[in-house]
């Protein structure tokens, strides 16, 4: 448990803290500080769907940390055979990348109001991970042709939920990826969109570096 | 482009009020009707928990009378209520109807930043409600694991509801955290996001302190029991071996292997202690206010009320194992385990002296409210001091599997919320309804609470003194158990079905003074809160009118030295008319905080 232990201790200790500069230094009990009620005080600079975005990421961070942390725990006992990951995954892995880097690009033409590059970059982000998930059933497919069932190994097992698991979130990420796109091809304008294309892109890196440390995870052990 | 806070651009958000029944009141998406429907559905599954309780009391308290009381049927009432309570009634109650009606009211705000994920929040929860109901009436029905779920047992067979219940359970869980994740998002969001101006986070009533809190804590939490649930679920239903062990089960060897049971405790713990403190933190931040309210005082430490609730909020992912000291792990963790146990003690005790020094000297008017309130201080006190008994390892060990445990769990995270829960029903009754409740039956349902759990649960610490194991459905000759012991189990079944009872008059109250309770005005408590501020009460569609209010002091400006009323609500600004009022701090002179 020390992994997601470490984990929530980070986001904690963020949350704490913030939480507690809010209270240092103030004396809530004396009425009527003018300074209090100028607009947007104690508000934080940010888009309200960006902090449920933070939230949700803490959300998952927690939740993926906890796996990892059992994958370690069951991986200590003495039944644990290694699974050896099938080639493809590094190829998915390129496609990933690409994807986040599309999801980049897209995200700076929208704020530079370019609508082409912006139609683009959504549908190639959009096209790169279809292609991984495609890539990640094909993964699949191979491992259970070579007789590695879900039931053989608790290492198996593991490879099949975690990926499974990184590939939900990312169809949950595809839901959003397709109303912004539905909204840019059916003729809104590049900066209309700008809010959506960055909650994205935000959320395609997060899970590309759940997938990388994933994916470093597998390997290594 | 610079981000304009939501409440700085109020004039020019468009408001659609719903104009069918069905966007008014089914589907809707105002967090004051989603609040009420979250609040029927946790009460309604909550009155089945109870039922089951009832159930298990006539068994213990007369064994072999009641026939149809079977042993698979009692492990099922025992799972069902545990998990009911726990989960569906008090997390659902405190956070989606407390934490729905009140988040959005009290820092000033029209609505939840995101109406329509709250609106499925609430349908996702009901699904998981029905789902979980369904199982008793599956083949096998519901499972009889125990709250806990802990496997081997609870998938093998021998164990009630292995065939469907279990599977049922869990995928209700799953659905119930979705479900609190869409709602907790948005309680986060939208008390850092959508406060009026002027409302500071130190300006928040410590209600939404401890809601803010333990909404946090939910979202970090609640994935351990998602991540346990998937993977015993794979474990049923597919046949891994995450949790499974080796295992002969009635003379055949299974195809399980090499799983980790202990691994399973591990991470349901660090779900499940964090948990208390999710249905914790809002008891503790709606009793301080209904104390404040009805003592007319300010909270005593407002500043040390908050750090207390960070820290116990910080602490309470450190302490799961004190759950697991008697699953043969490392005792050296117990020794970690019960250090940090006794350090969540400080910050718990800060809160109940300031509790009891906002008490002192105050003009206490014994409302209803108060009566509960001042109710919990004593059932809280009490299922606290038998924690920091079960925190110590070598104390643990003896008492673990006893009676000693129910009574102690039940005084500090059943009894002692559900007190919170009702006084703060009782508080808030007439701003939701706009009118006021039956005070004679309020009276009679807290005396016959109040008085009726102590005759419960006082007697069960002697009992697991006495060593009487829990989980079990009958003791049969025992030579270690007295007859006083037997004697005692008759008179809490009886004492549980009284008390049980009492909550009819509870409903009666709620159901028929809807329509027959007098007028309550807008602000029948003289609250200082912004919720008691509504132009309309109950307030309608968009909470405020034409004008969000403005706020210009802490929640908590009672009897200030110098001004008419005891009370200044937060949105009063300083009165130049009254002499030395406006010279500064009028708050600071009676009763310092922090």
């Amino acid at each position: 448990m020390t992994f997601a232990l470490v984990f929530l201790g980070v986001i904690m200790a963020t949350i704490i803290g913030w939480l507690l500069r809010q209270s240092l230094n103030t004396q809530p009990w004396e009425a009527n500080d003018p300074l209090e009620n100028q607009p947007g005080r104690g508000v934080l600079n940010v888009e309200p769907a960006k902090i449920a975005l933070i939230s949700f990421i803490a959300v998952v961070t927690s939740l993926f940390a906890l796996f990892l942390s059992a994958y370690l725990m069951r991986m200590k006992l003495g039944d644990w055979n290694p699974l050896t990951e099938p080639k493809l995954l590094w190829l998915n892995t390129g496609l990933l990348v690409l994807a986040s880097i599309a999801f980049q690009l897209t995200r700076s033409a929208s704020k530079r109001a370019q609508l082409p590059t912006v139609k683009a970059g959504l549908v190639a982000g959009g096209v790169c991970t279809i292609l991984f998930l495609l890539g990640q059933l094909v993964a699949w497919q191979q491992l259970n042709a070579g007789g590695f069932f879900m039931t053989g190994n608790p290492a198996n097992a593991f490879f099949y939920l975690l990926t499974a698991l990184h590939g939900l979130h990312l169809i949950g990420g595809m839901w959003v990826w397709g109303r912004t796109t539905t909204r840019v091809l059916t003729g809104a304008d590049a900066q209309s969109v700008y809010l959506s294309v960055e909650l994205c892109t935000v959320y395609w890196h997060y899970l590309l570096l759940v997938w990388i440390v994933l994916f470093a995870l597998l390997l290594s052990t | 482009m610079a981000y304009v806070a939501i409440a700085d651009r109020d004039h020019e958000i468009e408001h659609h009020d719903p104009t069918t029944f069905i966007t008014k009141y089914i589907w809707s998406q105002d967090h004051k009707v989603i609040a009420i429907q979250y609040s029927v559905t946790a009460l309604f599954v909550g009155l089945v928990a109870l039922v089951l309780s009832g159930m298990m009391r006539l068994q213990l308290g007369f064994p072999d009378t009641f026939a149809f009381i079977t042993p698979t049927y009692y492990y099922q009432f025992i799972t069902m209520h545990g998990m009911i309570m726990v989960i569906f009634l008090l997390t659902a109650l405190f956070l989606g109807g407390f934490g729905n009606y009140l988040i959005p009211l009290m820092i000033g705000a029209r609505d939840m930043v995101f109406p329509y994920m709250n609106m499925m929040s609430f349908w996702v929860y009901l699904v998981s409600v029905i789902v979980l109901l369904s199982s008793f009436f599956v083949p096998g029905g519901p499972t009889g694991a125990g709250w806990t779920l802990y496997p081997p047992q609870a998938i093998l067979p021998g164990t009630p509801g292995t065939e469907w219940g279990i599977v049922l359970m869990l995928v209700a869980l799953a659905l119930f955290i979705v479900a609190f994740t869409m709602g907790g998002l948005n309680y986060v969001t939208t008390i850092l996001q959508a406060r009026a101006r002027g409302m500071t986070m130190m300006r928040l009533p410590l209600s939404l302190w401890g809601i803010f809190m333990a909404t946090i804590l939910g979202l970090l939490a609640f994935p351990a029991l998602f991540v346990s649930a998937v993977m015993m679920t794979l474990d049923k239903a597919v046949g891994t071996s995450f949790f499974m062990p080796a295992i002969t089960s009635m003379g055949q060897q299974l195809d399980y292997s090499g799983g980790s049971p202990i691994l399973f405790q591990h991470l349901f713990w660090f779900f499940g202690h964090p948990e208390v403190y999710i249905v914790a933190l809002p008891a503790f931040g709606l009793v301080s206010d209904l104390l404040s309210t009805h003592a007319r005082k300010n909270i005593f430490g407002y500043r040390m009320m908050v750090w207390a609730i960070l820290a116990i909020g910080g602490l309470s992912f450190v302490v799961w194992a004190h759950h697991m000291y008697v699953s043969g792990m490392n005792p050296y963790f117990g020794f970690f385990f019960a250090t940090t146990t006794l350090i969540i003690a400080v910050p718990t005790a800060i809160k109940v002296y300031n509790w009891v020094l906002t008490l002192w000297q105050g003009n206490i008017r014994l409302n209803v409210p108060m009566l509960f309130a001042i109710g919990f201080i004593f059932t809280f006190t009490h299922g606290g001091l038998t924690g920091i008994f079960l925190g110590n390892v070598v104390v643990d060990l003896p008492l673990s599997d006893t009676y000693f445990v129910v009574a102690h769990f039940h005084m500090v995270m059943g009894v002692s919320p559900i007190m919170v829960v009702f006084g703060s029903i009782y508080h808030w009754y007439p701003k939701i309804t706009g009118r006021m409740f039956n005070k004679t039956l309020g009276l009679w349902h807290f005396w016959i609470t109040f008085l009726g759990t102590y005759a419960i649960y006082l007697p069960m610490h002697y009992l697991g003194f006495l060593g009487v194991p829990r989980r079990y459905f009958a003791m049969g000759d025992t030579a270690f158990m007295p007859e006083s012991a037997f004697t005692l189990n008759q008179a809490i079944t009886i004492s549980a079905l009284i008390v049980g009872a009492a909550q009819l008059i509870f409903l009666y109250n709620l159901i028929s003074s809807l329509r027959n309770g007098r007028k309550a005005g807008h602000n029948p408590w003289q609250a200082t809160t912004l919720e008691w501020q509504t132009p309309d009460t109950p307030p309608k569609h968009g909470n405020w009118g034409h004008e969000l209010p403005e706020v210009h002091r802490w929640a908590y400006d009672y009897s200030v030295p110098g001004y008419h009323d005891d009370f200044i609500p937060q949105n009063v600004p300083a009165d130049p008319s009254i002499p030395g009022y406006d010279q500064g701090n009028p708050g600071s002179d009676h009763g310092t905080s922090s």
